[in-house]
């Protein structure tokens, strides 16, 4: 039977790995609804179902990345807190200090931390968990001793930031839109330039990238910068949406970070996946949160569903592996 | 200096030189290296810190590194073959929830913690199992059931603790040895500590863990089990575990779903510290024992001389970079010191 380029076309949506969990996300959220509308059709409801993800979103992207080129960083969480309480520090200690400033220190600030993480990786050649373990441990020593039992709170903040935090464009929070371009960008470089594919190249095979010439260490260095800059991103993000910042501010998010980079179809050997399915992932772990109380679930039950999530996730992506090697074995042999 | 070999194990696992005396082989270890750590540390600590030589002291340090001392070991052995448990402390969660719940509900302790060691032993199982039959890297085998075993254990319980339990057994897991300061408990890890120290090195059954963590395919070929061997390891790990979950559990009255959060990450930084290759291959017990107890000295000594908690995170974390950072830096010296008189001598990679 002729294939039409529409069937291919959408043959080739329902094969991508992206396409499972994003069906699973839908479904969470039309059952969500279906049990109570107000899930989605309010306007508390669809903010915070835009809203609360946006920000490990971002995490996710930039750990996606990382873990793309076989690494893994689980410092990110530190790094966010530590960029939160900076954010917060800078408006405390200069007053009217442009928001945009803040942002790109944030940023830098986070991308600096991200690039001590790489710089150890890649040349030390210690493997990335084992050094992002340690700066996990030293960067937030490094918050607490800094914020010992201070705490920001909404009201040292600017108006005009915490409004970042909270409004929206057309029925679209800020942050999700911010979260959204960074998204767009990084998937867009990560399909279609050279250092993008140079990611992949490297995840699948180390020792072979090395031999082809391609700048492992210089790639390195960035993966583990952008992510860097990313959790200080997220950091700023953090303290515009909550308003308060502890020395905890991101605790624990770096295990959630590669959760959802796994879900999305990251696989942690390297060199499979893509900065969409992290983000898909990210959005599903934190919507199911929301939904499980709707659903009559107590959300004591949240990290139990989190983890079969991910356990079913990665059963699937071997499923999918084997079958796919199968059928490239077949089709060999036909030749 | 040939920069073919790339990958990070080439530097990581320090080659040992046969043709050095005795003596250096043993003296320039990295095992050694951490031990020799572990005094001087311990030494400053009794000079300079009031109140750090006194015994009560060693007796809350032991009782209080008693979980990660018990879980480093599987911990140790699993890291050697080259995978590794991120969801021991969550099986610490649900071993702690399951004698609680079980308790409370009117079965003797002594069958709920059976229950317990049975659960942490199914918990192990399913890891293994994900991990050797469907052939799943552990890294995310592991996260996705430390999310799983930790849900169970605040879905069982949810935020409530239960706290009744008999006190003959409350009791002894703070008592101490006659009059002296020695915890009982430590005789129960210095059982399993034998246990573990004759598996791994005098057995060929920790033979092959050392193979399968250097080569999974020559293992196999030599005649080594190696999913056999892995499945058994982590089993062994959800067994400790919920072992260390019991004693947890009773040190300090109270079961709670959240008991132990983020202990994987102590365990597995006192294992790395120890000497142990994340790429497997590599590491020995003692050193994984001075690994904890130099974290743990390190704590105690600080908090003793009122630095915060914090501080302590920032030196464990410093001292885990430095100590990993510092032996590649060696390897890297010994093999440019070698590179003029002929190729320089790298045990194969086998990472990836």
């Amino acid at each position: 039977m002729e294939k039409t380029a529409v069937t291919k076309r959408l043959q080739a949506v329902g094969a991508a790995r992206e396409f499972g969990i994003l069906l699973a996300l839908v479904i969470v959220v039309v059952a969500a609804t279906v049990a109570n509308p107000n899930f989605l059709f309010s306007s508390d409801g669809w903010r915070d179902l835009l809203l609360t993800p946006s920000i490990l979103v971002l995490v996710a992207i930039g750990q996606a990345i990382v873990i793309i080129t076989r690494n893994v960083d689980l410092s990110v969480g530190s790094i966010l807190g530590l960029s939160a309480y900076l954010t917060g520090r800078l408006f405390v200690d200069l007053q009217g200090i442009p928001i945009v400033l803040v942002f790109l220190i944030a940023v830098v600030f986070g991308g600096l931390l991200g690039l001590v993480n790489g710089a150890l990786v890649a040349y030390a050649k210690v493997p990335a968990m084992v050094i992002t373990l340690g700066t996990l441990y030293a960067y937030r020593g490094i918050n607490v001793l800094w914020t010992g039992s201070d705490r920001i709170n909404a009201s040292d903040l600017p108006k005009d930031f915490l409004a970042l935090g909270t409004g929206q464009i057309l029925w679209i929070p800020i942050l999700t839109i911010i979260a959204l371009v960074v998204l767009v960008v990084a998937g867009w470089v990560m399909k279609n330039t050279r250092g993008g594919r140079e990611f992949y190249a490297i995840g699948s095979d180390p020792a072979a990238a090395e031999l082809y010439g391609l700048r492992v260490t210089r790639r390195l260095l960035i993966a583990f910068t952008l992510s860097g800059a990313l959790a200080g991103l997220a950091g700023v993000l953090y303290a515009a949406r909550y308003g308060t910042i502890n020395s905890q501010a991101g605790a624990g998010w770096e295990l959630d970070a590669v959760g959802a980079a796994v879900i999305g179809g990251v696989a942690i050997t390297g060199g499979v996946g893509s900065v969409w399915g992290a983000a898909i992932g990210a959005v599903l772990l934190l919507t199911i949160n929301r939904a499980l109380p709707i659903l009559g679930i107590p959300d004591f039950w949240q990290r139990a569903v989190v983890g079969a999530l991910i356990i079913g996730a990665i059963v699937l992506d071997r499923v999918l592996a084997v079958r796919q090697r199968r059928r490239l074995i077949e089709a060999r042999e036909d030749d | 200096m040939t920069t073919a070999t790339t990958s990070a194990s080439a530097a990581v696992r320090t080659y040992r030189d046969y043709d050095r005396p005795l003596w250096q082989r043993i003296v320039l270890t990295r095992e050694s290296a951490i031990v020799g750590l572990l005094v001087i540390v311990a030494v400053v600590a009794t000079l300079t810190v009031r109140g750090f030589s006194q015994p009560i002291t060693l007796t809350y340090l032991l009782l209080d590194v008693m979980p990660i001392l018990l879980i480093a070991l599987p911990m140790t052995l699993i890291m050697i073959t080259g995978e590794i448990d991120l969801s021991v402390a969550s099986i610490v969660g649900l071993s702690s929830v399951t004698t609680g719940v079980l308790t409370q509900a009117g079965v003797p302790f002594e069958a709920a913690a059976v229950i317990a060691l049975v659960v942490g032993a199914a918990c192990g199982a399913i890891n293994g199992f994900l991990v050797t039959v469907v052939g799943l890297p552990s890294l995310a085998v592991t996260i996705g059931t430390l999310a799983l075993f930790r849900g169970l254990a605040v879905g069982l319980l949810g935020t409530t603790a239960i706290t009744d339990f008999p006190e003959f057994w409350t009791d002894l897991a703070k008592a101490r040895v006659g009059g002296s300061n020695i915890p009982v408990v430590l005789f129960l890890f210095l059982a399993l500590l034998v246990v573990f120290v004759v598996l791994l090195h005098f057995t060929p059954f920790g033979r092959g863990i050392y193979a399968i963590g250097l080569s999974k395919a020559a293992a196999h070929f030599s005649g080594v089990h190696v999913e056999r061997t892995k499945l058994i390891l982590f089993v062994l790990s959800g067994v400790i575990s919920a072992l260390a979950g019991i004693f947890y559990t009773l040190r300090f009255g109270s079961a709670r779903g959240d008991n132990a959060t983020g202990l994987e990450l102590q365990v597995i930084a006192a294992v790395v510290l120890g000497g142990v290759s994340v790429f497997g291959g590599r590491g020995a017990i003692p050193g994984v024992i001075a690994g904890v107890l130099l974290i743990g000295v390190l704590a105690s000594a600080l908090r003793l001389a009122n630095v915060t908690s914090d501080v302590i995170n920032i030196i464990t974390g410093a001292l885990l970079v430095l100590s990993v950072v510092a032996n590649s830096f060696l390897a890297w010296l010994r093999m440019r010191r070698r590179a003029p008189g002929g190729t320089p001598r790298v045990e194969a990679s086998t990472a990836g």
